[in-house]
This record gives structure tokens, sequence and C-alpha cells, in this order.
């Protein structure tokens, strides 16, 4: 199975195409452009060949392609990788959606005076950072790479973002990660100390399940409290609409469409397997935070005058959507929340990097500053449209799927949940036609004929970068059944210890390639 | 008569460097002016090597210096704290000693020609072109010794003497800053009076300990902690005036007001060799002190300790975030990280190695922020206000990304220093119970967060003044420390193994 380091290469080629890509001068941004691209290129490949590699039977051990190297010997941290079927999915989302992102973001320097090869760089160590995080298989090194991939997103958002609060957005975004981070530390630590020292995804995961308690109550908000800071759940959300708004649309695609499920992500790999009893002493908690964030959100996003922040806002009903189906843990629920993070991914790109090219031809997020675009933009409107009606989960696009399986399984967990949060979808129609209806139909608003560049429909460019999401999203809205294939194993085995019965995993593959 | 052994080779770094010290004097007279600066600096460095070398040979000894008829005296202890720390100070002054030598920052260096003049006289006004006094190379050297000395002193007696010989040449140090200089005199001025008041404290507290043990030898106070019959009460003061002299030094909470002053007043690389050298023999005493001589008594001062550990570290973070100088902010930074460092005293044996490693990782790291300082200039002054390092990264990348490294270092980003030392030293102090300890800790870290970050926004995201400082380059000395921290910043965070072996072996100290 191991014949090539795959996973290592998945980590190590855009981080070494970052530091490449940064060392080309700043005059040469072609070259810098294609070079970023090229790399991604190559990540997307090898996720390919991940995939196609990868072992989808129910039996199949639940980490695959996994690595270890020893690093420092002394704490068990270790460089190990693995790759479930949860991993695979948001692996290859990150994989698809990041060319597409620099591909979006291909112009958006032109007019400014900033180095083109340092934000293509960041944008491949940011992907680098992503991808470690999903494929990390030892806690510590999956801190390291949570912690330190703030940093290029951190200067995506300072240096390359829109707005006059893009400073305060990027510090606030820093700041809240860090200290969710931190307490995390707390809580790693403690786990290290708990455990004699291991660090090992898998040692941990075999080893006897640690006692109930107030002990493993403690360990598991340290985690949570990161993780829902990243996803992020109502009520730490407050950072992302600010943050998406301030960031380049491509950057707040890839920070929305991705980084943010890192959050979801390490709940499931990380606070459900390890502190089993904590999880679900915290559920109704968790679900209630998440049922609010929904409504909450959902009221919110209508009520935005600014298209990113609109969108930021929807993000954050969908993640409570996402937090209902994990912690209704049914099988359903859970694989449509997985399937949700894919999905959303898919969308929500798909809606940022429209939006950017609404922004950059109009030079305003604002909706006021739209009204009537349609009548010049008939392509562009239409893919705004699609999107919208994406991420309000139409029948037939791949967000339905997901939404579907949540509720489905949320409703035999706990009804009154299920029928709030169906709430949701009624208000995301409401937020999604709204907005399209103020921007792009109705009486033209009569400044936008005096921007030309609101007459130029999509170039060759945009809709050769627009076509894979929009393909991905009707495909897997009518086909989803290898997503579901994917993830139903690892969802299983996950949830296993939810009623306690770990013990019926399949056996752990032999951690190797020393 | 019985004999005293004398163990040569154990006190060769320390005689080492003793000697480069009276060389200096030597050298001072005899070599003409216009080369001193290359013989001073030239020697001390290798002083300083070869005293690091004779560290490295000795460094599995654990027995006393000095010993009659095979028995060990007290007072000079060389085992596997007392070399490590000895091999960190020695490898943190060449460092800081580079620093010193620069001349190419500002003309003539940071250091006035004669301390004597009196300042913004006309007879200084004239010296301000001419070379700094090379006198501070001795002086370095000396306080070296006495760094050295105090991390392997087994008796208070020793250790006194040792915490003299560091601080003297330190207050002088401090007030030979060539511009600013009456901020500079002053600052030498408080660091002496507060610092004597300090001694005056640690003299009287030996006393007391010396009347609870009836010895001044750290084992015996140790032994005398459980036996003694004499009143609780002498130990109770003796631990508390110990505790203060030596918590001063290591700028804690409330024994710090000196640091921000002193650290901006002095010149920089006096600053940088506080901040690093000084901090990690005031925490080897420190860690000497607690574990050897008063671990029987744990439980009388746990508790005083752990609240000023946590005054410390939230007090070091708060006053941080309200600074507006970088050398300031730096100061604070440092008094907050001595709280963390006495986290790790509190824990005692289990976490020495990881306290040990954090001194290291810090130092080096905290030399280079300081090195940077220095190098960015407003004309011949250094600009220490932080809104003149607004937008550095545009006109000066280099030094911003450099300086963005160290303060997401200090901040604890992984895959820096920052991150291993204070995960060792939480993980440690975890391991032996200092939960709320570690979350204070934590929470520290987290405001401690936001002032590193401001200066991160500042030089990247701000736009420079019209008249914005220049970074002066190429200041080959400066650049050497700078390039060595941020190397020992990254390494320590990428590949920290080897020295958490090290220090991990280093880290029982020898109990006699």
């Amino acid at each position: 199975m191991n014949e090539l380091p795959l996973l290592s290469a998945l980590v190590a080629v855009p981080l070494i195409g970052a530091v490449v890509v940064a060392s080309i001068r700043r005059e040469n941004a072609d070259a810098a452009k294609w070079t970023a691209l090229a790399v991604s290129g190559v990540v997307a490949v090898i996720t390919a060949m991940v995939a196609l590699g990868f072992d989808y039977s129910a039996d199949a051990p639940w980490l695959q392609f996994t690595e270890t190297y020893t690093w420092v010997e002394a704490w068990d941290l270790n460089l190990s990788w693995g790759v479930d079927g949860i991993a695979l999915l948001l692996v290859a989302l990150t994989a698809g959606l990041t060319p597409i992102a620099m591909l979006a973001a291909w112009r958006d320097l032109d007019a400014v005076k900033r180095s083109v090869p340092a934000f293509f760089a960041l944008i491949l160590a940011l992907q680098a950072a992503m991808l470690a995080t999903f494929l990390a298989s030892n806690v510590l090194l999956f801190y390291f790479f949570f912690e330190a991939m703030l940093v290029p997103m951190y200067f995506l958002i300072g240096s390359y973002g829109t707005g006059p609060k893009k400073q305060y957005a990027a510090v606030k975004f820093f700041l809240y990660s860090l200290v969710g981070g931190l307490f995390m530390l707390v809580a790693v630590i403690g786990l290290w100390v708990h455990s004699g020292g291991v660090f090992d995804w898998q040692t941990l995961v075999a080893a006897e399940p640690m006692e109930a308690g107030s002990l493993q109550n403690w360990l598991f908000l340290g985690f949570f409290l990161a993780f829902a800071i990243k996803a992020p759940f109502f009520p730490f959300h407050t950072w992302l609409p600010d943050a998406g708004g301030a960031a380049p649309a491509a950057v707040a695609a890839l920070l929305v469409g991705v980084m943010d499920k890192i959050g979801t992500f390490a709940i499931l790999r990380y606070c459900i397997p390890l502190f089993p009893d904590a999880t679900r002493t915290f559920a109704p908690w968790v679900i209630g935070m998440s049922v609010i964030g929904v409504l909450y959100a959902a009221f919110v996003a209508i009520g935005q005058t600014d298209l990113k922040r609109l969108v930021a806002y929807t993000s954050i009903a969908h993640f409570g959507f996402i937090g209902i189906g994990i912690f209704a843990f049914t099988q359903a629920s859970a694989t449509g929340a997985v399937l949700y993070m894919f999905n959303h991914g898919l969308a929500t790109g798909l809606l940022f990097i429209i939006v950017g090219f609404l922004t950059l031809r109009r030079g305003s997020a604002q909706i006021a500053d739209y009204g009537g675009a349609a009548k010049t933009l008939p392509l562009l409107a239409g893919i705004f449209l699609f999107a919208g009606l994406a991420s309000l989960s139409l029948p037939g696009t791949a967000p339905f799927i997901s939404e579907f399986l949540v509720l489905f399984g949320a409703f035999t967990d706990n009804e009154p949940v299920a029928v709030l949060a169906t709430l949701g979808i009624i208000l995301a129609a409401a937020y999604v036609l709204w907005m399209y209806q103020r921007t792009m139909q109705g009486d033209r608003n009569p400044a936008l004929d005096e921007v030309p560049a609101m007459r130029r429909d999509l170039t060759l460019r945009e809709k050769a970068l627009v076509a894979p999401l929009v393909i991905a999203i009707l495909g897997f809205g009518f086909y989803p059944q290898p997503l579901i294939d994917a993830v139903e194993p690892a969802v299983d085995n996950t949830l296993l210890f939810i009623s306690g019965e770990q013990a019926d995993l399949p056996a752990a593959e032999g951690v190797s390639n020393e | 008569m019985n004999e005293v052994q004398i163990d040569w080779a154990g006190l060769a770094p320390m005689i080492i460097v003793f000697a480069a010290a009276f060389g200096g004097l030597l050298v001072e007279a005899t070599v003409p002016r216009a080369r001193r600066l290359a013989v001073q600096a030239g020697l001390a460095v290798a002083a300083l090597l070869a005293a690091f070398t004779a560290v490295v040979l000795i460094h599995d000894k654990s027995s006393a210096a000095f010993s009659i008829e095979g028995t060990g005296l007290g007072s000079v202890v060389l085992d596997g704290p007392g070399l490590f720390l000895q091999g960190t100070i020695a490898l943190l002054s060449v460092v800081a000693v580079l620093l010193l030598a620069e001349r190419r920052t500002t003309r003539g260096g940071d250091f006035v020609a004669e301390a004597a003049v009196v300042a913004d006289s006309a007879a200084d006004k004239a010296q301000q072109r001419e070379d700094g006094a090379t006198e501070i190379f001795p002086l370095t050297l000396f306080a070296v010794v006495g760094m050295m000395m105090f991390v392997v002193a087994g008796d208070l007696l020793t250790m006194f003497v040792a915490l003299e010989m560091l601080s003297l040449p330190l207050y002088l140090l401090c007030g030979l800053a060539k511009r600013r200089r009456l901020i500079s005199q002053e600052a030498a001025l408080k660091y002496f009076l507060l610092g004597a008041f300090a001694s005056a404290f640690y003299v009287y507290g030996m006393a007391m300990l010396y009347g609870f043990a009836g010895t001044v030898d750290l084992a015996g106070i140790n032994q005398a902690g459980i036996a003694s019959n004499q009143p609780r009460l002498l130990l109770y003061i003796g631990v508390a005036m110990i505790a203060v002299a030596m918590l001063f030094k290591a700028a804690a909470v409330p024994f710090h007001m000196w640091t921000p002053d002193v650290y901006t007043g002095a010149p920089t690389p006096v600053t940088a060799l506080m901040a690093a050298c000084v901090k990690v023999a005031a925490f080897g005493g420190l860690l000497r002190v607690f574990n050897v001589g008063l671990e029987s008594s744990a439980w009388d001062w746990r508790m005083i300790l752990m609240v000023i550990a946590i005054a410390t570290m939230l007090g070091g973070a708060i006053f941080a975030v309200t600074q507006r100088n970088i050398k300031r902010l730096l100061a604070y930074s440092s008094i907050a990280n001595a709280g963390y460092l006495l986290i790790g005293v509190i824990a005692l044996g289990d976490a020495v190695g990881s306290t040990m490693f954090y001194l290291a990782a810090y130092g080096f790291t905290v030399i280079a922020a300081f090195a940077v300082v220095s190098l960015v200039r407003d004309g011949d002054e250094e600009a220490t206000h932080l809104s003149r390092w607004a937008g550095l990264g545009k006109k000066s990348p280099g030094t911003a990304a450099v300086f963005t490294i160290l303060m997401l270092a200090l901040a604890g980003l992984p895959f820096t220093s920052g991150f291993t030392a204070k995960f060792g030293l939480f993980a440690a102090a975890l391991g032996a119970g200092e939960v709320g300890l570690v979350v204070v800790g934590v929470v520290s870290s987290a405001i401690l967060a936001f002032p590193y970050l401001r200066v991160v926004v500042l030089l990247w995201l701000n736009e420079p003044a019209p008249d914005a400082p220049t970074v002066n380059l190429p200041s080959p000395m400066a650049g050497a420390v700078v390039a060595a921290g941020v190397a020992a910043t990254l390494i320590l965070g990428v590949a920290p193994g080897f020295l958490i072996d090290i220090a991990d072996q280093a880290s029982t100290f020898l109990n006699t």
C-alpha cells in the first residue's frame, strides 16, 4: 500500500511550491501565477491518485496510506499521515478549490501595488497547512498546522483584503483563532499527560477509552472551543463576517469553503473518538447552539447590505446544520453533515467567486450599488442564481442531499430540533432570493451604466473556472452515491465510539514506513 | 592536615572567562586605541567559545568543585543543570558580545567614549563622534563570570558573591549609552539603587536562614527544613528575603518596576545581554535554591510563589498591551516570560529540563529582537516608538520579515522555538499537577499575542510615514546576531529534539 509517500507529497509539494513562488521576483508576476497554478495542479493529480487507490469497502482500515516519520521522540510528535473517507473528501475539496481560487484571483491584483508572487505563495502555504490538518494522524502535529495556518490567512486578509476594515478583520480573525487554539493547547497537553505521553492518534483511539468524568469534560471543552471558533458555531462566529467581508473573494472562498471545515472535521476526528462520553454529555448544548445559529444567522443574513458579509452569514447558518448533523449521532445525519461540508464548500465557494466577479466589475460589494444588473450580465447573473439556489439546497443540486440527510437523521433523533432547523431552509430561500432580486432584477440602477466593466459578461477564464464547480454541484446532486460510499465507513467507525462499541473497529493498519 | 582538592577541569569554564576579563583590562592599557575594538571583541568571543567548549567537555560531570578527602564542599557544585546553564550563558553571551561590538549602525557605536563627561555639555557633544569605550568587553566578561558562577553556586554565600559580581558591571554598562545619556544614567542609577536594596535583602535573608539551619549550604538548609528545631519563622523570613532578591533579578511582579526603565535607558546591546543572559542566570539560581535548598519546605513557599507567578504572567501581559515603545514592549514581554518560567520553578524536579530549554530558546529570540531594534534608526538614534515602525515591510521587507518571525515566536506560534519552549514547560507543569498555573499561563499568552500582533500589523499593513526610519544595513555584527537568533528560533522550533534530550539528561541537581 505504501509504494509512494503520497500523503507526505500532498503536504510537501504545496509547501515547496510556496517557497519557490515566494522567491520569484515581483516583476515576473505571470511566472509566479503559472508556477503556483502548476503546483496546485500537481496537488490535484496526487489527490486523484489517493482517491483512486483508496479502499472504499466497509471493513477497510480506518486510516489508509499511513506514513510515520519520527520527529521529536521525547513528545511522541511524529510526522504521521493517514486519510479516511471524511478526510479524503475534504482533501479533494481543498485540492479542487485552490486552483479555482487562484484562477479567480488571477486579475485581482492587476490594479493594486501588491506583490503578486507573495499572494500566490501565501495561498500555496495555506493549502499545505490545510491539507496537513486533514491528513495528520498525530494530535500535536494537527495542532501545529491548525495554528500555523493562521499566518498565511492573516496576511491574505490583512494585506490583500478590501475595504477599510481589513486590518481589523485580520487581527480579529487571528486573535479569535489563537485564543481558541491556546485553550486547545492546554487540553492537548492534558491529553498527553493523561495518556502517558502518547500523541499518536491511532494509538490513542485503540487504547482503552478515557473514563468519563470531569477531566474528559474539560479536555473536550478545550478541543471543542477551538473547533467551534474555527467552524464557527454561534456564538463564536463574529469574526467570520468581518474576515469574509474583508478577504479577497477568492480567499474568502477558501476561508469559508475549506478552512472552516477543519473545525467540523476535527470534531469528528478528535472530539468524538477521544472524548465520547463528554461528547454525549455536551451534545444537547451543541445542538441548541446549532439551532440558534441556523435561525439567527439566517435572520442576520437577510438584513445585510454587503454581499460578502451576507454570504458569510449564510455560511454560519449552514455550519449550524453541520453541527446538528454531527451531534444527532445518527448514521444518516452524520453522513449528511460530512457531505454538507463538501457540498457547502462547492456551493459557497462558487457563490463567493461570483460575488468576487461582481465586486471586481462594480468596485463595490454593497447591494445598494446594484439593481437590474442581469440586463447586461445575463450569464453571470444566471450562475449567481444557480449558486444561490445550490446554497439554499434546491433539489437537484448537491447540497440538497446533505441537508436532507441531516434533517432526516435529526428527525429520528429529536423532532423539535429538526422542525426548527427546517425553518432555516425557508429563511435561506428568503435571503438568497432577496439577494438575487435586489442585485440582478428590478429597476436598473442608473449608476451601473457609468461603469463600463458592468457590461462585460463572463470571460473565457471565468467560464472555465466556474464550469467545474457547476458540473460538480449538479453531478453530485443527481448522483451522490460515490460520496456517500467514501464517507460511510469512517462515519460508522466514529459513531461506534458514541454507542460504546469501538471494540468492533476494523483492525488498525500497522504503523509502518519508518 | 586536610587538604582541599580542587577540580580544575570543572572550574575551567569560569577560569577562562575570568582570565580573559583581566586580559581585557591589560589590553586597555597596552593596545593602541585604533585596534582595541578588534582585539577586545576577538578576545571576548574566543574566551566565551573556549568556555563553552570546556563546558561541553565536562558535560556529564556531577560533583563538587572543591572537596576534602572525597567529601564535597558545597560552595561550587558542578552538575547537569549548572553546566547546561553555564553553556547556555556562554553561547548567548557570544551573541551579545557581537552586538556590543557593532559600530556600523551609528558612528562609533552605541557606547559613550568617556562616561565621566557631563551629559549634554560641550565636551559631550564633541565626543559624540568618537568611538565608544572598549572597557565594555572586560566589564561584560566579568558579568558573565558572575552569571556562570551564580548557576553553580551551592551555598548562599558563593551565590551572593556571584550575584554582586554579575550585577556591578551591569550597573555600569547601563549608564554607558552615547545617545540620550541622561536617560541612560537614570537607568543605571535606578538599577543600582534597587539592586543594592535587593542585595541587602539577600544578605538579611541569608542571615535568617543561617540562623535557622546553622549553615549556608543549600543541601544543609534542605536538611534543616526537615530536622531543624529552630523557630520556623526564621525560615519563612529567610526564604522571603532571598526570593525577593532573586525575583528582582528575574523581573517578577511586583519586583519588576525597574525593568521597563532600565531596558529602555540602557544601550540596546546591554539590554539584550540582560534580557537573555541575566534571565538565564537568575532562573538558574532560582531553580537551584528552590530545588536543592528549599524542596523540603515546598509547602511553605509554594502558595506565595504561585501568587507571584500569576501576578507576573498577567501583569506583564496586560501592561505590554498598552506600550507604545518597542523596548518597553519587549521589557514587559520579558516580565511575562519570567512568569512562565516561574511555573517551571514551582513545578520543581520534573520541570527543570523544560525550564532550561525555555531559557535557551527565549534567550536567542530576545537577543535577535533587540538586535533588530538596534538596526532601525532615525538618524543617529534608535527609532523605538512603535509608530515609527509603521510600514517597515514596504521599505525593508527583509528586516520586517525577520522581526515578524521573532514576534510570532514570542507569541508562541508552532514551528518556532516559542511554541516548543512553551509546550515543554506547560506539559511538564501539567504533569506536576499545576493545572491552574498553566491555564493562567495560557490566558496570559493569549493577551500577550495582541501586542505582538499589533507590531506585525504595523510592519506590514500600515503605510510608512514619509520620514520613516532607515534600517542600517549592512551592519555585519548585528546582522550576524540577528541571523544567529532567528536560526536558533527556527531550528529549535522545527527540530527541538536534540536540545530537549540534552536538557532532560542534564536536569538532575547534585543533592549533597
